[in-house]
């Protein structure tokens, strides 16, 4: 079972890995978009860290991840802060109030978030955004958590040959191609940093 | 690259500062990022609320005052701003008549706006959206995220605050507003990539002898790249596109609004130049101009280029785009 306060590392394993790679997502979307994905979440990572920090440590996991999505629309702006803070908002509702969750509860509600993103950006696999690792990545959860970081790494590899068709990066058409997605490679992270939360927990 | 800041993290700030101190008839609140005018709620009149990344400046705070925006939100360079910043505008503006979002057409200024307009709407506020989008570069728009939003949300804030200031309802500055975007077109032309301070070098590479058409405002790469052109063949290529979307919309039955829009480091020099080229090439085609504007408006950081955007206009809205407008860029009649 997952409580609260695995939620908590993992969205500060999260901060802590989008601060590392922001330089990396910011170089992403020079080519395809506007060269601020690293900034912009860095920003917005940082802000969820720090809010958690100011809530009561009795939180269940459900709203803990709401706050974190809720944080996000607050400060990030651009598309990631609606996607991302709905991506955690929706799986946070999902959870409900429990004060602890299954893996396979966390497994349905990640999928809840997932197809809440898909409904607010209108995007479906393939369209080159965060959808391409999310979506394998969140199927692949019902293997390991490592084979669900695994997948979503290769979807955000995947979406190189890739035309866009949604977001910045639709607008230069065929010019799109031979670009990794910023989008789908900061998911590709979240997916990692959780599962560097699940295993440090699981080997305690 | 050599930049006039303190660092990248704060640019916005710094910029809103400097606004505050330039212009007192403002309300500038710096931390949460919101310019009102200070006379927003005096008259009952509809609220006109607009923003958007930072870096097109003059857009949006620039258009705030008598007869333009009641506020405007700025977010990070090239970046949406986000719900709470509209939500704060539309609620210290509103005085009971609703409020009009003015959103271009990018995935993030659609979806901040959009869960701002929910928000809002729970909070009691009557709140209408109109999205600007009028680039004809983007043409296969079935792939994209649909037409951007350019040049033409500098006329749907004009002639939707001037409708706002003579005290139309809600529905009807909607519908103007609306009118607009459907009357308007614009086309893009790079002459260089813009450096956003977050990343400190140019956001693609433009050899020398190069040009990008079909741009848009974020520094992002047009649809082709040509060998260098004159003022006069970009005129062509880029009132032609125009005129030609125009042209699906209906046919043509009067003069135009034309705004020849400098990207933020094209001199004035050089637009009057390609103005000169654009009222031509109207002229050999037979569309009058009825009003014209020449300046940087709608900005790309240090991006060198221009764009052309035309708008059919009516009597009506001629008369509201001539109505009294006092903005820190944009102020005649008074």
């Amino acid at each position: 079972m997952r409580d609260a306060d695995f939620f908590r590392r993992w969205m500060a394993a999260a901060a802590a890995s989008v601060e590392r790679e922001a330089d990396r997502l910011t170089e992403l979307d020079s080519p395809i978009g506007d060269a601020d994905h690293g900034s912009n979440l860095r920003r917005g990572f940082a802000a969820v860290a720090a809010a958690l920090e100011a809530e009561p440590v009795s939180a269940a996991p459900g709203p803990v991840l709401q706050l974190a999505g809720r944080t996000l629309i607050s400060t990030v702006g651009g598309a990631s802060g609606p996607l991302y803070g709905t991506l955690l908002r929706r799986t946070g509702k999902a959870l409900g109030a429990s004060a602890e969750v299954s893996d396979a509860e966390l497994r349905a509600a990640l999928s809840e978030g997932v197809g809440a993103v898909a409904q607010l950006g209108g995007a479906v696999p393939g369209d080159k955004t965060m959808l391409d690792a999310l979506e394998p990545g969140v199927a692949a959860l019902g293997t390991s958590y490592r084979a669900a970081a695994s997948a979503a790494e290769n979807g955000a590899l995947a979406t190189v040959p890739m035309r866009a068709r949604k977001g910045r990066a639709s607008y230069l058409g065929e010019r799109s191609v031979g670009h990794q997605d910023p989008g789908a490679t900061s998911s590709a992270l979240l997916l990692a940093a959780l599962a560097d939360v699940a295993e440090s927990a699981d080997a305690r | 690259m050599r930049m006039l800041i303190n660092s990248p993290q704060t640019v916005v700030a710094d910029a809103l500062r400097g606004m505050a101190a330039a212009h007192p008839e403002l309300d500038v609140d710096v931390e949460r990022r919101i310019v009102v005018r200070r006379d927003a709620r005096d008259g009952g009149r509809v609220g006109v609320v607009s923003g958007g990344g930072s870096g097109h400046e003059p857009l949006h705070a620039g258009f705030v005052g008598h007869g333009m925006l009641s506020a405007a939100c700025p977010g990070e360079v090239f970046t949406s701003p986000v719900p709470d910043q509209m939500v704060r505008a539309a609620a210290a503006v509103d005085s009971g008549q609703g409020v009009l979002f003015v959103v271009k057409n990018y995935t993030g200024d659609v979806l901040n706006f959009e869960m701002a307009a929910e928000l809002a709407e729970e909070d009691g506020l009557r709140i209408e959206r109109v999205l600007v989008d009028d680039d004809v570069a983007v043409t296969d728009s079935l792939f994209t995220a649909g037409r951007r939003g350019t040049g033409a949300t500098l006329f749907v804030e004009k002639i939707a605050g001037a409708a706002a200031e003579e005290g139309a309802p809600l529905e009807r500055v909607a519908a103007l507003a609306r009118q607009v975007d459907e009357c308007s077109r614009s086309f893009g032309v790079a002459l260089s990539a813009c450096t956003t301070p977050a990343k400190g070098s140019p956001t693609f590479d433009l050899p020398d002898g190069e040009l990008e058409l079909g741009i848009g405002i974020h520094g992002e790469p047009g649809r082709e790249r040509r060998p260098m052109m004159s003022a006069r063949e970009i005129a062509e290529v880029a009132v032609g596109a125009v005129l030609e979307e125009l042209a699906r919309i209906g046919p043509a039955d009067g003069p135009v609004l034309a705004l020849v829009n400098g990207m933020g480091a094209t001199p004035l020099l050089e637009l009057y130049g390609f103005h000169a080229e654009v009222a031509r090439v109207l002229a050999e085609r037979g569309v009058p101009v009825a009003r014209a504007l020449v300046g940087n408006y709608v900005t790309s950081l240090d991006m060198a280029g221009c764009s052309v955007t035309l708008c059919r206009a009516d009597e009506e809205l001629l008369r509201l785009w001539d109505a009294p407008v006092r903005t820190a860029a944009l102020r005649w009649g008074l």
